[in-house]
């Protein structure tokens, strides 16, 4: 079973008496362990499809099937349990606190799943998650004490402190330069293969695009390429892992 | 458990922008604050002024007995002969809501001390529980009479202060052991009272005598039962021609009309000894509410004591008397008191609740990626409400806290410069404390709720 099923999916934002169709028919599968790239031009709809896929948003029409079960009908609260249990996110502009140490930033989202830690385990957690992404020594650093890469790192152990199979990434190097930009998406790729953390990457950079084991371009709405035509043999459960 | 974590991450929200925290919570420590101290303030004024109109005889009560009637006629109140000072006894020890009580034997006359004389007020026999039920224990000089100087009729007296200037030219007449004569009856004076002034009705309060009862009723002729005590203990009415050292100039024996019984004939036909009566019974409640209950169960037990069936068509034949009007005066004034409190409470928390809203609001819109980002690693609208109104209710919390601080405070500090009467509430800090936290609530939803129901896209994107 996919991880990822979307068919005939549609999303039509109304401003006013206008509509503004931005997914237009978007059919996709995605197996569990994959690395994927979702291309395309700045305002082609990865994004809108991205909140879709990560149970944000709500389709306007078409069937969404995460992990076996249909999400596209979940009511907010329901969603909200989806998005806790199975996905992570990692976003262009870090979304750490302010003026809250590193640590208390990845343990955040345990609040509002792991009621039942104590906070000796959450704590335990959170050191877990930060040794992960190679940041054990700045557990008590503020975000504005650490570098672009090492915030975006602090974000992808936030994103896996409540170890999801799913995580996206929108646009996650948009905000850093060339260096640390390959620094994070090697991250990725270490998590891909070590873990089988199936991973989605967003963004309209090429270069990064490389990084992934399969590439999904999108533009006007619509899934084109051999993304859409060919179900990523090569991609299947981390079986390809020599690159 | 999950509630403590909420708190946590209130607490750690408040401390990342602390100053903020504060001047946002400025308006509860005021608020509070002024209450607290205005209520210990007023609360402590307010025992002081009870204490004062207690003084004035608010909570005390009149027991007379009441009217004797012959063939139709009544003589009017407190005529009949039935309260004794055994009902006092049993008065105080079986109410509850009776704090004090004392019989009182009243007589009128001339009083002598060397060449001046004067006619006081009011001469009472008494019991030395008298001053504790007329909350005049003070004495400027030498003390109350005590127990046994009733027990045994000893010609004892304290007087008041204006006494004290008729007589005895200002003097005390303590430490001299003056004697005066009230009705040729030698007294020793062993007290002054305090001063206390005129009473509601202006009438002068220190111009006053006190004496065992005991001794007023049997060793003075003159009050309306010596008659009575005269055929109650022949003994007594001997010791009282005895003592009176003027009774042989004014004979008081009274012609034999009747030959003198012989003993078999005392023997058969017995007179019937009653008990010696008082005058009237004053007592004290122990609070103003208490009044109305302490009149329920005197009125009980008196009737129970003599004997009056109500069924049979029998009337009480005693009456008890209140100050109401004093007691009404009581309640008006803490009651307003109390309004006006609750006035500026309620106005100060208000203002200080707005205060929190405003804040609260600006923090929503400015922590809105931060609602967003909680929203998209799980959180439910309902965690996010709950997250705000906890800090809404955590803030004012810590405002009450500090406000009962400033406010005990401020009541010291008002103690300690300006010496007014200051008391403690615990009401008043339970009151500021839920009353802080409901401020948190009410104030705080709106703003939670506006956070509640933020898009998570929409917040994650705001800039
Ligand atoms: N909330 C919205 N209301 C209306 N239009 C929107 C909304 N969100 C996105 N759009 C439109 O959808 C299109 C795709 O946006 P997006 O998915 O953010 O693109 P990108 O590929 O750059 O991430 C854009 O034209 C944008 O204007
Ligand atoms: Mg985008």
């Amino acid at each position: 079973m996919a991880l990822i099923e979307l068919i005939d999916l549609y999303k039509t934002y109304y401003i006013g008496d206008i509509d503004v169709p931005v997914l237009k028919g978007i059919t996709l599968t995605i197996e569990h362990g994959e690395l994927v790239a979702l291309m395309g031009a700045s305002g082609s709809g990865k994004s809108t499809l991205m909140n879709i896929l990560g149970c944000l948003d709500r389709p306007t029409s078409g069937q969404y099937w995460l992990d076996g079960e249909e999400a596209s009908g979940l009511t907010g609260d329901q969603r909200a349990m989806v998005r806790n249990r199975k996905i992570g996110f990692v976003f262009q502009s870090f979304n750490l606190l302010a003026r809250t140490s590193a640590l208390e930033n990845v343990m955040m989202p345990l609040s509002y799943t792991a009621v039942h830690l104590s906070d000796r385990e959450a704590r335990d957690r959170a050191q877990k998650a930060l040794t992960l992404v190679g940041l054990s020594d700045r557990e008590h650093h503020h975000p504005s004490q650490l570098s672009g890469g090492q915030q975006q790192r602090v974000a992808i152990a936030r994103a896996l402190i409540n170890d999801p199979p799913l995580l996206f990434a929108d646009e996650p190097t948009g905000n850093l330069d060339s260096h640390t930009s390959e620094e994070v998406l090697q991250m990725f790729e270490k998590l891909n293969r070590e873990k089988g953390i199936t991973i989605i990457l967003v963004t309209h950079d090429a270069g990064i695009a490389q990084h992934a084991r399969r590439i999904i371009h999108i533009k006007d709405g619509l899934i084109e390429g051999p993304g859409q035509a060919v179900p990523a043999p090569a991609g299947a459960a981390g079986a390809g892992g020599k690159r | 458990m999950k509630i403590l974590r909420t708190v946590n991450t209130a607490l750690r929200a408040l401390r990342r922008n602390p100053m903020r925290a504060f001047l946002t919570t400025l308006g509860i420590v005021i608020g509070v604050g002024a209450v607290i101290a205005m209520m210990e303030i007023g609360e402590g004024s307010s025992a002081v002024l009870k204490k004062q109109i207690a003084s004035l005889g608010a909570n005390n009560l009149i027991v007379l007995p009441g009217a004797a009637a012959s063939t139709g006629v009544s003589f009017g109140g407190g005529t009949s002969t039935t309260l004794t000072p055994q009902d006092c006894v049993a008065i105080i020890r079986d109410c509850p809501a009776i704090r004090a009580g004392a019989p009182i034997v009243r007589v009128r006359g001339q009083v002598v001390y060397g060449n001046k004389n004067w006619v006081p007020n009011t001469i009472s026999g008494t019991t030395p529980e008298f001053l504790n039920v007329r909350d005049w224990t003070e004495l400027t000089d030498g003390e109350m009479f005590g127990d046994r100087d009733v027990a045994n009729a000893n010609r004892v007296c304290v007087v008041g202060q204006t006494i004290v200037r008729e007589l005895f030219g200002g003097i005390s007449p303590v430490k001299a052991r003056a004697q005066i004569r009230i009705q040729n009856v030698a007294f020793t004076v062993v007290g002054v009272l305090s001063s206390k002034g005129a009473n509601m009705m202006g009438m002068d309060q220190d111009d006053v005598i006190l004496a065992p009862w005991t001794t007023v009723k049997f060793r003075m002729s003159g009050t309306a039962a010596s008659a009575t005590a005269a055929s109650a203990a022949s003994a007594s009415s001997d010791t009282s021609s005895a003592v009176n050292s003027l009774s042989d100039l004014y004979p008081s024996k009274s012609v034999a009309l009747y030959p003198t019984p012989s003993a078999i004939q005392a023997a058969d036909t017995p007179v019937p000894v009653r008990f010696t009566n008082v005058d009237q019974v004053l007592v004290a409640a122990r609070s103003a509410p208490e009044i109305p209950t302490a009149i329920d169960q005197m009125t009980d037990l008196l009737r129970e004591r003599h004997r009056i069936n109500l069924a049979m068509g029998e009337v009480d034949d005693f009456n008890i008397r209140d100050m109401t009007e004093m007691t009404k005066m009581l309640s008006s004034t803490t009651t307003l008191m109390t309004n006006l409190l609750l006035g500026v409470a309620l106005i100060s928390l208000i203002v200080g609740g707005v205060g929190i809203m405003n804040i609260m609001l600006v923090s929503v819109t400015e922590r809105t990626r931060e609602i967003g980002l909680r929203m998209a690693v799980g959180a439910r609208s309902r965690d996010i409400m709950r997250q705000f109104l906890v800090e809404a209710v955590v803030l004012c919390l810590v405002g009450g806290a500090l406000g009962i601080a400033l406010g005990v405070g401020g009541s010291i500090l008002v103690t300690a410069l300006l010496h007014w009467p200051v008391q403690t509430s615990p009401t008043a800090i339970i009151l500021a404390v839920v009353v802080s936290a409901a401020v948190g609530i009410l104030f705080g939803f709106y703003p939670a709720w506006r956070a509640s129901r933020l898009d998570p896209i929409e917040a994650l994107r705001y800039e």
